[in-house]
């Protein structure tokens, strides 16, 4: 093993956890099993909307094989909230999703639960529930909800003075959000030009491959052991713990392996029902959805309804922008309206908005969290109202862009200044960049658009612990879903200066790792990677110590240069010691050496990007295809370059499919048509180009490295980057998503007409 | 009643099964089959797989032209050499089913079996004069394969029957096809609208015989004489092209659903026919 | 019971198992074998996770029966390396950080063998498409189309 002294942070190490993932060695969620495992089924409910008159369980737990059945009264009502970081989650509407107790609110929700000795005995089991329901109008989209008829799905939901809706009486309107800033009617009266249009995109899902699959076993001591798929064992604990009304001390969650999340895997769906199963049943449950369950009853994000103008003088300079932005929350509150009214104007310093943002239920799934949640839509109308400004204004759009760019001091949408950010970098690099003044083809349109996400901070806690050949172990909770335990093993090897090699990086269970938020929020690199820096250091200043133990000289006279403690200038006749020297000698010293940190990290520097697409359509047909592709984002500091260069085409690819084909499609009576792979279109393998990647850095003053979250920002221009492509190659300014090609044949047609 | 499996080794133990109960299905690559199946939309009581019947996986050439095995796979189709080499249009059509790994299960047969009016390998078949071969109780049958589905899922099979082969005639000389399907994307999705058109040449480059299907615009794969007509007696100029578009459109009896409204498919099957009449014509030409 | 006994071969070793008339490939890879390399992501042959080589053919295994089997050939994920040797797909997937979350490697590494098995130097167009029918939603295909163009063209 050689001597480490070059720097590892950037290079491309093979990943630790990568040979058992390219072998199948790897356990994912539906991987493990138990001996004297049971497997659970769902019922779930054949309509949209409809009050739960009775629930007759009897013909089902005759059923041989059936060990457990449970429904809605197996489980207390639920009036409590769990702290996810910085926002509460009320548990009373988690736990009702989890399982109905008097009303089904979208077809697919659970209305009960089996556990069998196989999964056929099980779900042939779930058919012979006898339910009674008294079907109610369903709602499937923003004007229905809002309509003055509209059929209530929350009786308990009463308006604020807001948008139309009587205050005070029934509403499908959950909550009304407000930004502001200067003075609206005089920015728009300055303006030389304004833009207003009315954007649409439908409901879409993060479509990762693997479907939720959780393990659970309710021991007779009362402890509950869970194996599963999940992106924070820490929230799935504590959400059943609310959720079931068990002590969270006598929860433990092991994370699998995770086949894909994207926010998707944070809110709980199997979990309480395989414990609650478990504990009646006094064996272990074992619980898979189906990909046709995914989709109808996991966690999509919001289709969209979005009203927003944009004012410019003739230089280009914006002066005023206005927006209305509805957001579907599907079946209780809470989309991520808020989020997108703080995105969607945060590349840009405009004088003069006023933002507004409603959450509506309708009776869908309840959304969950999607990848930069809520920030690519609002973007989407943004970003077509800047292009066409442009248009309106004869401006380069980038330079149009660069005007009116952010810089560090200027103040976001919702309040505080930037730090050292990279928007203009990007915009820059862009316009430098060969695509941008590439000859079109035939047919060919080019677009590009910016996009903006906060990336997240919240707690993290981390150990490295010294082996005695000198080699370490990292130790943290945080579900690697996209390389993380390498980039954790490159940061503890680049502090201690020993190879990467010598480094191993595990994920813990919720015993035995120190608390930690989830895996999401782009936060897993830069929180949780900054206690790994700490508890490395910390490893690397008690190896000072015993150094100076070992040289009889106080601490701070011992240095510390790439991997070896140094000795005092002067005492030529100690020789620096390496740190498999001082491992060799630790019991010695003192005994073993563990390096912790815990840490709540400030809120992370905010990421930008800016996308070029090049589009080619057939005019006769309204098919498309993107034929070139390239990103550029501000990384801050990219640690593992191959992984961040993952991340960006990963977003890339997701923002492409929502632009061009993806949405949910439903029937009048709230059943979703394309449940599927082969109808829900992603995109596949042939339907894109190389996607490259132009990584720009400006460190994050916040991170030892310059760390920036990194994972959500490109999901968020590719809406808006395609639809800009499509206006250039066709002349026609499409505001609703996804273009697949019947919309865009229609609207060639109707311009030409 | 467990469901059982059988795996019968002639065409006469596949017509007693088949006979003796009629719930049972045949399974060749079951990529329809089974996901019906897994989806709660079908129960057989038995699979009877027929890949062991040596007639149902054949492939073979002859002065008769074609006798593709109703079972044999997309991926053997494809690759075998003869076949790509007479019926190249065909062999195009077929390898659009699917991904490569549907490819390497899914089977002419059951492509016809399943009655889907989307089905990629139908269109191709009715230009090149495909036969369905039949065996039942009452012995052989033969129909043209336009005849074989009757309606969505429906086919003209009777209780007993088994469909063993397709049979196509070796293609005249200066004789060649095209079939173009619409989908979303690039591969994988399931055709909103697809045409077939196979042109024959005579020296001097006038069409002397065509064929025309469309498919997904109608509860069946539709032959469209008026679109051959259009054809044949012109050089395949851009007239008799937009002729056949025409026609094309005007046979077309399509439906809204989530794969695409029927006006839309109405427009794209004429986009489509001409288009691959165009590559047909283009293809004979160089022959 | 009317459970089927099946003899088979997996990855070069006979094995036996039992199953229903209806049960998949997939389902008895990885609930009678052990083998739970090959993964389940839909069920209706539309995302390629539960690739499979049958007979050296490749096929998705969630719609292959069981049943079908036997006295056939199959090979799974577990099959693809040699002993402690990686395969090159396998090795150059990690070089080029081909994967993310991992859950659709097994099934684009078994499809990748395939490819290069039936064409030993496609083009990048030639890869996509063989490739359209292994679903993946976390790269966005550019580093997995590198590793099997590498491989290719080594």
């Amino acid at each position: 093993m050689t001597d480490r002294a070059a720097p590892v942070i950037g290079t491309r190490p093979v990943r630790h956890d990568g040979v058992d993932k390219v072998t199948g060695r790897a356990s994912y969620g539906a991987d493990l099993a138990m001996p004297d495992m049971l497997h659970g089924a769902v019922l779930r409910s054949p309509h949209a909307h409809a009050r739960i008159l009775s629930i007759d369980t009897r013909a089902a737990e005759a059923m041989p094989g059936v060990k457990a059945v449970i429904t809605a009264a197996d489980i207390p009502e639920c009036f409590a909230t769990v702290a996810m970081g910085e926002l509460p989650m009320d548990m009373h509407d988690g736990s009702d999703n989890v399982i109905a107790r008097t009303k089904v609110l979208y077809h697919g929700h659970v209305v009960a639960a089996v556990a069998a000795t196989t999964v056929d005995a099980a779900s042939e089991a779930a058919r012979r529930i006898e339910v009674v329901y008294d079907k109610l109008k369903p709602v499937l989209g923003i004007d229905e909800a809002i309509a003055p008829d509209a059929p209530i799905l929350h009786a308990g939901l009463t308006a604020g003075d807001w948008a139309g809706q009587a205050a005070g009486r029934p509403t499908n309107v959950a909550s009304r959000m407000e930004l502001k800033r200067g003075d609206l009617a005089q920015g728009f009266a300055a303006a030389d030009t304004i833009v207003e249009h009315e954007f649409r995109t439908t409901m879409v899902h993060q479509g990762y491959i693997e479907p939720h699959a959780c393990l659970a076993r309710y021991g007779q001591d009362g402890r509950v052991s869970v194996w599963t798929s999940t992106q924070g064992p820490f929230l799935v604990r504590d959400q059943c713990a609310a959720i079931l009304d068990i002590d969270a001390a006598k929860i433990k969650v092991t994370p699998s392996e995770i086949g894909g999340g994207f926010g998707g895997k944070i809110v709980v769906y199997l979990e309480p029902l395989a414990i609650a199963l478990s504990r009646k049943a006094n064996r272990p449950v074992k619980m898979v959805m189906s990909r046709d369950e995914v989709f109808r009853a996991s966690g999509p994000t919001s289709g969209t309804v979005i009203r927003m103008k944009m004012g410019a003088t003739r230089d280009g300079t914006l002066v005023a922008a206005s927006a209305s932005l509805w957001y579907e929350a599907g079946a209780y509150r809470g989309s991520p309206a808020g989020a997108g009214a703080m995105c969607c104007l945060a590349s840009y310093k405009i004088p003069n908005f006023l933002i507004e943002a409603y959450d509506v239920v309708v009776n869908k799934p309840k959304v969950a969290a999607y990848r930069a949640p809520g920030s690519p839509m609002s973007t989407f109308a943004t970003e077509s109202l800047v292009d066409e400004l442009a248009r309106t204004l004869g401006m380069d759009p980038i330079e149009l862009r660069l005007k009116n760019a952010v810089a560090e001091g200027d103040k976001a949408p919702y309040g505080p200044a930037y730090g050292p950010i990279g928007l203009q970098d990007v915009l820059r690099a862009a316009q430098r960049h060969p695509h941008w003044k590439a000859p079109l083809g035939k047919n060919q349109g080019r677009g590009v658009a910016c996009g903006f996400w906060f990336n997240g901070g919240m707690g993290s806690s981390a150990s490295v612990t010294l082996g005695a050949d000198g080699s370490a172990a990292v130790v943290t909770g945080n579900p690697d879903i996209g390389g993380t335990r390498v980039a954790q093993a490159m940061m503890v090897a680049e502090e201690l200066g020993i190879p990467v090699e010598r480094v191993r990086a595990s994920v813990a269970d919720t015993d035995t790792a120190g608390y930690t938020d989830l895996t999401g929020g782009s936060r897993v690199c830069y929180a949780t990677g900054m206690a790994v820096i700490r508890a490395a250091r910390d490893v690397r200043d008690q190896l000072r110590g015993r150094a100076a133990k070992i040289w009889d000289v106080p601490i701070d006279a011992v240095g510390w240069d790439a991997g070896r403690a140094v000795p005092p200038n002067g005492r030529g006749d100690r020789e620096a010691l390496t740190v498999a020297d001082l491992a060799a000698q630790l019991p010695k010293t003192g005994g073993p050496i563990v390096g912790h940190a815990a840490l709540y990290a400030p809120a992370a520097g905010p990421g930008f990007a800016a996308h070029i697409c090049d589009l080619e359509v057939d005019p006769e047909t309204g098919g498309s295809r993107v034929v070139r592709y390239t990103a550029f984002q501000d990384v801050g500091r990219a640690v593992h370059a191959g992984y961040v260069e993952g991340q960006m085409q990963g977003g890339v690819a997701q923002g492409v499919g929502w632009a061009l084909n993806e949405e949910y499609i439903y029937a009048d009576d709230g059943v979703m048509q394309n449940a599927g792979f082969l109808d829900y279109r992603m995109p596949v393998a042939s339907d894109l180009p190389m996607i490259e990647t132009v990584m720009i850095e400006v460190a994050n003053p916040l991170h030892p490295y310059g760390v920036r979250g990194v994972g959500e920002v490109p999901i968020v221009p590719p809406l808006a980057a395609v639809a800009n492509a499509m206006r250039d190659a066709t002349g026609v300014r499409f505001t609703e998503l996804p273009l697949s090609p019947p919309r865009v044949l229609n609207g060639l047609e109707k311009s030409s007409a | 009643m467990p469901i059982r499996y059988e795996a019968p080794e002639s065409v006469a133990q596949a017509i007693g099964l088949m006979q003796a109960d009629p719930s049972a299905r045949i399974i060749a690559g079951g990529t329809d089959l089974l996901v019906r199946f897994r989806a709660g939309q079908e129960r057989p009581s038995a699979f009877i797989d027929v890949k062991r019947i040596p007639e149902l996986v054949r492939i073979t050439v002859d002065d008769g032209g074609l006798h593709l095995g109703a079972a044999a796979s997309a991926a053997d189709i494809c690759e075998h050499a003869d076949v790509r080499r007479w019926w190249p249009g065909l062999v195009e059509a077929v390898h659009l089913i699917g991904s490569t790994q549907i490819q390497g299960r899914a089977t002419v047969g059951g492509n016809l079996c399943n009655g889907s009016p989307a089905a990629d390998a139908t269109c191709a078949l009715i230009v090149n004069q495909a036969r369905c071969v039949i065996a039942g109780p009452g012995g052989e049958r033969t129909i043209p394969v336009e005849e074989f589905c009757t309606g969505p899922g429906r086919t003209a099979l009777a209780r007993g029957e088994v469909l063993v082969e397709v049979r196509m005639p070796r293609p005249a000389p200066r004789t060649a096809d095209a079939y173009l399907r619409l989908i979303p994307r690039t591969e994988m999705d399931i055709a909103v609208a697809g045409a077939a058109v196979s042109v024959t040449l005579d020296e001097a480059g006038t069409c002397t015989a065509a064929r025309v299907a469309i498919g997904a615009v109608a509860p069946t794969a539709l032959d469209v004489p008026d679109a051959a007509g259009a054809l044949v007696g012109t050089t395949i100029d851009e007239a008799a092209l937009e002729r056949a578009a025409a026609a094309a459109r005007a046979a077309a009896r399509p439906i809204d659903d989530k794969r695409g409204p029927a006006a839309y498919r109405r427009t794209v099957v004429g986009v489509l026919t001409r288009r691959a009449a165009h590559i047909a014509a283009t293809r004979a030409r160089g022959l | 019971m009317s459970r089927l006994h099946i003899e088979t071969t997996i990855n070069g070793e006979p094995v036996e198992f039992l199953c229903e008339a209806q049960d998949s490939l997939l389902a008895a890879l990885r609930d009678q074998a052990g083998l739970t390399g090959t993964k389940e992501g839909c069920t209706t042959g539309d995302c390629g996770a539960c690739s499979v080589l049958l007979d050296g053919r490749l096929v998705p295994s969630c719609l292959v029966l069981a049943a079908e089997v036997q006295g056939r050939r199959v090979t799974t994920i577990e099959g693809i390396a040699t002993g402690d040797r990686l395969h090159p797909l396998q090795q150059r997937f990690l070089e080029h950080a081909a994967l993310q979350c991992g859950i659709c490697t097994p099934g684009f590494i078994v499809a990748a063998k395939a490819l290069l098995d039936a064409n030993p130097h496609p083009t990048e167009e030639e890869a996509r498409y063989w490739l359209a029918g292994n679903l993946c939603r976390c790269t966005g295909y550019d580093k997995i189309i590198r590793a099997v163009m590498a491989v290719a063209n080594d």
